[in-house]
């Protein structure tokens, strides 16, 4: 008897406890967990959360973020894998210690490399933004006090003084809201995100943030710490890593964010030079059929575009004498002669493959990087052309390669619409000729494999790669660098436990 | 200043770095007040030597030590990196990751060959003084942008030796910026978007961001001289087909009717205003201006933490003109092509008149003595003297924030 109420006592007390140790729904991640939790745990929460942030980037180019859409079926997935989500929500405890731990846990398998950080801290932060929206205003308040970020006022005299400056800086205000809401003096690092893109008044090392813009701030504070935490991790990882329960699920999570990544390649020297011009046509994704043409027409292709069709020709299987033939060929014919060649591009190209420098093996850019990272400028004709063309030129770029005026019109409307994949994808069904792409396009080369696969007669059953490295990869030191450079565990009986794994990481 | 040849590098570099390269500022520049514990010794340097012999993670004990060693290999080019956590030339004894890029100079490199899309008098690196207008107006605007609204104090803007222009930002705070401040502070200052496969690259939306705004007034006085005059944006139909595209359709037919009948660009530029007049709310006016002449910054230069660019002072290997310091005071008279060959420099020295009788070089006087009076000699003197200008003001700053803080801890 009264052992059944000594525990129902401590049980209570414990419930006490729990709620001031998540007293919001969301928080900064500042403090690691410090409890025991079982293996099976530990997986399953990060496979959890890593599901949860590829849903949130998949919604990020799909629909427009904050749209009703995108927030429904975040909330959706939010709720099936037992996030937290809604601030009022009583008896969260169990949802927020889970997202609590599993961030913890993701850090560890993304602190490696910059990609990895980059990739990581910008879903993090989506996702950060949603949960703050959802809160309403008054949990608004009480959270910006929790998480110590107070910002001074201006006066009335100042704010006389800056209106129009703060009424032309600030989108979406008239001048009746500019005299009735509070602006802030914000240090300028902390309001990065908004001058960024030019949405705030900025004098003197400040940013005048209105009280409605304070998401920004807010999540410009959340990337900071969390950039700072993450670099910070990456320098302790060694003893993270030494232990050997964790090394092999912490690798494997970390290859698993853009699934197939290209960069072993499978069908090595299967391409034949000759046969470049015609494939580009063929099977080449536009961005890289007109970096190609670019290449052909200009004898030369500035650094973005070397990269990213040079990377793209290693994925299909080019070998390094090959590309290093290809690219001087071309060259030479523009305006560099052949020493100049072998000194400085071939270095680069050599680079790529992994033979000079860290030899880390570059593997070639997703779409999602293509899209997001290094738009081109003049002179540039790398990027994706959905994404970063003019529609007009875009358009007759396609009736130029005789897309019917049908075809052409569905996938300026995509573009339109921001989905740019899915506009690649209505390319590759118009060229290829299909009624059913029958994938979901994320890869370049994955077009390429794609294509080539139709072509010679019948898809494959796609087998996921899992494969330990090729000899190609550099294995000289521990430097944890690009995520295809760290290696499996050849533990047979972690291998067993992570057959399971691979079933959660299948794409779609 | 005719008169360089690539090939006699070897010969004059020697002469450069040992009797004109003005160590003395420089050293102080890269030291900082020494403030910071072995700031200057943690600063990576690389050079590229004859034969396209590049070296990276040079760094150096003192800025003598630096001297020394630039005598020794007389680099080609010397390119300033970031200061690392520990000394890049002891690198390999750090455990990895712990090596890591901590803070540098905010840095813009503006080249004239990302204009090639709208300058027709010259392409790729070609300048004349008619395109030189581009980097004026550049400098201008982000000089304004960086003093009023991110709170600069201390910049420095260099001529980079062949076709472009460097600005150093070295504020304290702003060399502790991380990659995403300065990729943030790029974003900030670029309105000209899009590759080869954009036609209009610039696009403004109401309300107009007071950047916008005071940029536009700085570049309208420009305009005219620069892109309607020496330009002659739309002297033929062939040029002004171009502008023409990056106007509301509705105004196009018109335009391109009318324009045959007017006499020259700057007729035509009047006609076109007055069309636009009648379709507010467009903006193609202030675009086009913007598009043919707003700078354009290249964001990778800018970003990187470890990224490396040319020293101020270096010497261009193709041009042989050294990497002046621009005086923004008289940023009208900047002549590009005025700038001093490394060529032009050597025989200045051995044509300088001799010392009076009172100060007669002898060989016991230490070297620094002699060699401040050695690039005196010579039309290197006023670009030092800005160089100087610029170190001995954040010093001065320096000293002043020390004596603030003393003050507030009551230390006497």
């Amino acid at each position: 008897m009264e052992f059944s109420r000594e525990k129902r006592l401590k049980a209570r007390l414990a419930g006490d406890r729990r709620g001031d140790l998540y007293p919001h729904s969301l928080q900064f991640y500042l403090q690691p967990p410090t409890e025991n939790i079982s293996l099976a745990d530990f997986e399953n929460f990060a496979i959890d959360r890593l599901k949860l942030l590829k849903v949130v980037e998949n919604l990020g180019v799909s629909y427009v973020k904050g749209s009703d859409e995108y927030k429904s079926r975040l909330e959706r997935e939010i709720r099936k894998l037992k996030f937290p989500f809604r601030a009022l929500v009583e008896d969260d405890y169990d949802a927020r210690r889970k997202d609590h731990i599993s961030h913890f846990i993701l850090r560890l398998a993304y602190c490696q490399s910059e990609d990895l950080r980059r990739w990581f801290i910008q879903q993090e932060m989506d996702l950060f933004r949603y949960r703050f929206n959802e809160l309403n205003g008054d949990l608004v308040e009480k959270f910006l006090k929790y998480v110590n970020l107070s910002y001074g006022a201006i006066s009335k005299e100042v704010k006389e003084k800056l209106a129009v400056q703060l009424l032309n800086s600030t989108p979406g205000l008239s001048g009746a809201k500019v005299e009735e809401l509070e602006f802030y003096k914000v240090p300028l690092q902390d309001a990065m995100d908004l001058f960024r893109v030019r949405r705030v008044y900025l004098l003197n090392a400040f940013a005048y943030v209105p009280q409605t813009d304070i998401v920004a701030i807010v999540l410009n504070n959340f990337r900071t710490k969390l950039s700072k935490a993450l670099a910070l991790t990456a320098r302790s990882l060694p003893a993270v890593q030494s232990d050997e329960r964790l090394q092999p699920l912490l690798n494997h999570l970390s290859h698993s964010y853009v699934g197939p990544d290209y960069s072993i390649q499978k069908n090595i020297g299967k391409i034949s030079l000759e046969h470049i011009d015609a494939l580009s046509v063929k099977s080449f994704p536009l961005c890289m059929r007109q970096l190609h043409k670019a290449l052909r027409d200009n004898h030369h292709l500035r650094h973005g575009g070397r990269m990213q069709y040079g990377l793209f020709l290693k994925g299909i299987g080019l070998t390094l004498e090959q590309a290093l033939q290809f690219w001087k060929s071309e060259f030479i014919k523009g305006k560099v002669d052949a020493d100049k060649f072998d000194k400085g591009y071939a270095y680069s190209i050599r680079h790529n493959y992994g033979k000079e420098g860290k030899r880390t093996d570059y593997t070639p850019f997703s779409c999602m990087k293509i899209i997001l990272s290094n738009p081109p400028s003049q002179g540039d004709y790398h990027g994706c052309p959905f994404r970063h063309s003019d529609p007009e030129l875009l358009k007759q770029k396609l009736q130029s390669y005789k897309i019917p005026p049908t075809g052409i019109t569905q996938i300026l409307e995509l573009v339109k619409g921001m989905h740019y994949q899915l506009a690649c994808q209505k390319y590759f069904q118009l060229t290829q000729d299909v009624d059913d792409i029958g994938f979901s396009l994320n890869h370049p080369n994955q077009y390429f494999a794609e294509s080539q696969k139709l072509l010679s007669g019948g898809r494959e059953v796609k087998k996921e790669p899992s494969e330990p490295e090729s000899s190609q990869q550099k294995l000289s030191s521990q430097k944890s660098t690009n995520s295809c450079s760290i290696p499996i565990s050849s533990n047979t009986e972690a291998d067993t436990e992570l057959e399971g794994l691979d079933a959660y990481f299948t794409e779609d | 200043m005719a008169g360089f040849e690539p090939g006699s590098l070897p010969d004059l570099l020697p002469l450069y770095y040992r009797r004109l390269f003005p160590y003395g500022p420089y050293g102080r520049w890269l030291s900082y007040g020494v403030v910071v514990k072995n700031y200057f010794q943690r600063r990576e340097f690389s050079f590229t030597l004859r034969d396209d012999i590049y070296v990276r993670y040079q760094s150096f004990n003192s800025p003598q030590e630096l001297e020394k060693e630039m005598q020794k290999m007389n680099p080609y080019k010397i390119d300033v990196g970031a200061v690392y956590s520990h000394r890049p030339s002891q690198r390999n004894t750090v455990h990895m990751g712990a090596f890591q890029a901590q803070e540098k100079e905010l840095v813009f490199d503006i080249d004239m060959t990302d204009y090639d899309d709208v300058r027709r008098c010259c392409s790729s690196a070609e300048i004349c003084s008619k395109c030189w207008t581009l980097m004026t107006i550049a400098i201008r605007v982000i000089d304004r942008a960086l003093v009023e609204d991110f709170g600069v104090k201390h910049r420095l803007w260099v001529y980079s030796g062949r076709r472009g222009v460097h600005c150093w930002v070295c504020d304290d705070s702003v060399r502790k910026w991380s990659c995403a401040m300065r990729a943030a502070a790029v974003e900030y200052l670029t309105l000209v978007k899009g590759g080869s496969e954009t036609v209009k690259k610039v696009n403004l939306t109401d309300p107009i961001h007071p950047f916008i705004s005071h940029s536009l007034s700085l570049v309208e006085p420009y305009f005219e001289e620069y892109a309607l005059v020496g330009q002659d944006i739309l002297g033929s139909s062939e040029s002004w087909e171009k502008v023409v595209a990056l106007v509301p359709e509705s105004v196009r037919e018109s335009l391109l009717r009318e324009f045959p009948k007017k006499r020259d660009s700057v007729q035509r530029w009047e006609l076109l205003k007055k069309k636009m007049e009648k379709c507010k709310p467009s903006h193609a006016e202030s675009e086009i201006m913007l598009q043919y002449c707003f700078p354009r910054l290249d964001i990778n230069v800018s970003r990187g933490v470890n990224h490396l660019l040319k020293s101020p002072f270096s010497v261009h290997p193709k041009t042989g003109r050294v990497s002046v310091p621009i005086d923004l005071r008289k940023l009208e008279q900047f002549d590009p092509l005025a700038v001093p060959t490394i060529s032009c420099l050597c025989r200045e020295l051995d044509t300088a008149p001799e010392e009076e009788d009172g100060e007669k070089e002898n060989e016991a006087e230490p070297e620094p003595k002699r060699r401040t009076r050695d690039y005196k000699k010579t039309s290197l003197a006023p670009y030092v003297r800005v160089f100087e200008q610029f170190v001995e003001e954040m010093d001065k700053s320096r000293k002043g924030e020390l004596l603030k803080k003393s003050d507030l801890q009551g230390d006497f």
